[in-house]
């Protein structure tokens, strides 16, 4: 059974959001503009991808898919580099994290599509989009907590660093204990809602697989398929962004570069 | 023969610097804060970036990695870092012997770092750094939060450490006594100059 959604549906739950942004406003806690600016791109944004994957599904062409997914890459990759307080100069700082969402998320969809799902033809936008959408999501945010700690970590510690460089230590070894540290906040997220899932909570993907009519346990093998995915995409591509980053913070003479480094004020 | 030959060094605004540093010397190399001392012996420990050569006993810095030189040409911080949460775990062996020669005991590796004075942490910075037994040592203001006894028992050992081992040290400081205790050769920056004394 699938219950569709009208019109009045939505604009019932968009008044509950009209209405924190009133409140919020009387209440005078700075957050109503931003509140209302969100809600308008989340509808708008919503509404056109469900426009354009109306038109990929019903035209399966894998350039048009090649496409769509290169897109969600470079935002993601964008949207990581946005998020740290200090980046790698120049487009290092895009290709790093734009490369590791490559080798994780992407690399991972491809094989997930060919092997496992195995729709066909295996691009099939109906799985390929949103399997690409979700693993790009989290592995994002595991990327992004990961490069953070790292770069944060190394530049408040920068003489420790360089004190064990003087001991003889290479950049490898002086900076070990922060790349393990950093592994460990790249993975915690996806850890904790792994232990956490069918408990605490219910995942998003087979709550609504469920809201659609699927068989739960159905839903349930989809989503024990994702959370796997998503975990080998975020410690995958968390090692090779602090693999990289940790390199180009030395240089071949074991110095500390942090001249490698741009600082950047916080957006977010 | 321990032998410290630096021709045509250019490092941040100064230079060039030219040195011979033979085995058993002991350089003093003196000038106001801010002339370049501390950046002397980055430059030297292949810390920042420099231009020229620098060798010791005939091989080139350049053609060692980074951090086989740094074992050998050893820079000692004015302010000494520590990462791990005791002592013992930053010292991959321990010499009683050097332990016992300032007064500390047995246990004291045992020790939680945040419980260490500042001089203390130099005093263990300096048997860290000997640990490697380097060649050269190019030691930053290292008695700067020592008392009179201790910074007395630190000569002396950097002194027997220089025979024992014919090394040869760049002593960096503000105590002119000290230096003129210690040091045989002098040397002060002015001007991004190194011009003896």
């Amino acid at each position: 059974m699938f219950i569709p959604l009208t019109a009045f549906d939505l604009s019932m739950a968009a008044v509950l959001v009209l209405l924190l942004a009133l409140s919020s406003w009387r209440m005078q806690l700075n957050i109503t503009q931003q509140l209302v600016i969100a809600a308008i791109r989340t509808t708008v944004q919503l509404l056109l991808i469900g426009l354009v994957l109306k038109t990929v599904f019903t035209h399966v062409d894998i350039f048009w898919v090649t496409v769509i997914c290169l897109v969600m890459l470079s935002v993601a990759g964008w949207e990581i580099l946005s998020r740290q307080h200090r980046k790698l100069k120049g487009w290092w700082g895009f290709g790093v994290s734009t490369g590791s969402l490559f080798v994780s998320s992407f690399f991972i969809t491809v094989l997930a599509l060919m092997t496992i799902i195995q729709a066909d033809p295996w691009y099939h936008p109906q799985y390929a989009i949103p399997l690409l959408g979700m693993l790009l999501g989290n592995t994002m945010t595991g990327i992004a907590l990961g490069m953070d700690r790292l770069v944060q970590t190394a530049w408040q510690q920068r003489s420790s660093i360089e004190q064990r460089l003087m001991l003889g230590q290479t950049g490898h070894q002086a900076i070990n204990e922060i790349r393990k540290e950093s592994m460990r906040a790249g993975m915690i997220p996806i850890i904790n809602s792994m232990a956490a899932a069918g408990i605490v909570s219910l995942p998003g993907m087979m709550t609504g697989q469920i809201l659609a009519g699927a068989p739960p346990v159905e839903a349930v093998k989809y989503q024990i398929l994702i959370m796997f995915l998503i975990t080998a995409g975020t410690g995958f591509g968390v090692i090779s962004v602090l693999w990289f980053i940790s390199r180009r913070l030395f240089d071949n003479r074991h110095r500390l570069r942090f001249d490698q480094l741009l600082k950047t004020v916080h957006s977010k | 023969m321990k032998k410290l030959l630096i021709k045509e060094l250019y490092y941040h605004h100064c230079g060039p610097v030219n040195l011979q540093i033979n085995a058993g010397d002991c350089v003093a190399v003196s000038g106001v804060s801010g002339s370049g001392k501390s950046l002397l012996l980055r430059a030297l420990a292949d810390l920042d970036e420099h231009r020229g050569s620098i060798s010791l006993d005939d091989i080139l810095m350049t053609d060692l990695p980074a951090p086989e030189w740094r074992k050998k040409v050893a820079l000692l911080p004015a302010e000494s870092q520590w990462w791990f949460d005791t002592l013992g775990e930053h010292f991959p062996a321990t010499d009683n012997e050097m332990i016992h020669y300032f007064g500390f005991p047995d246990n004291v590796m045992s020790w939680s770092v945040s419980r260490l004075s500042s001089g203390e942490k130099q005093r263990f910075a300096l048997l860290r750094l000997l640990l490697n037994k380097p060649d050269v040592l190019l030691l930053d203001e290292p008695t700067a939060n020592l008392d009179n006894t201790n910074t007395l028992l630190f000569e002396k050992l950097i002194e027997d450490y220089i025979k024992v081992n014919s090394a040869c040290v760049i002593w960096v400081s503000h105590d002119a006594q000290q230096l003129s205790r210690i040091c045989n050769v002098h040397y002060q920056i002015e001007n991004g100059q190194l011009l003896r004394q």
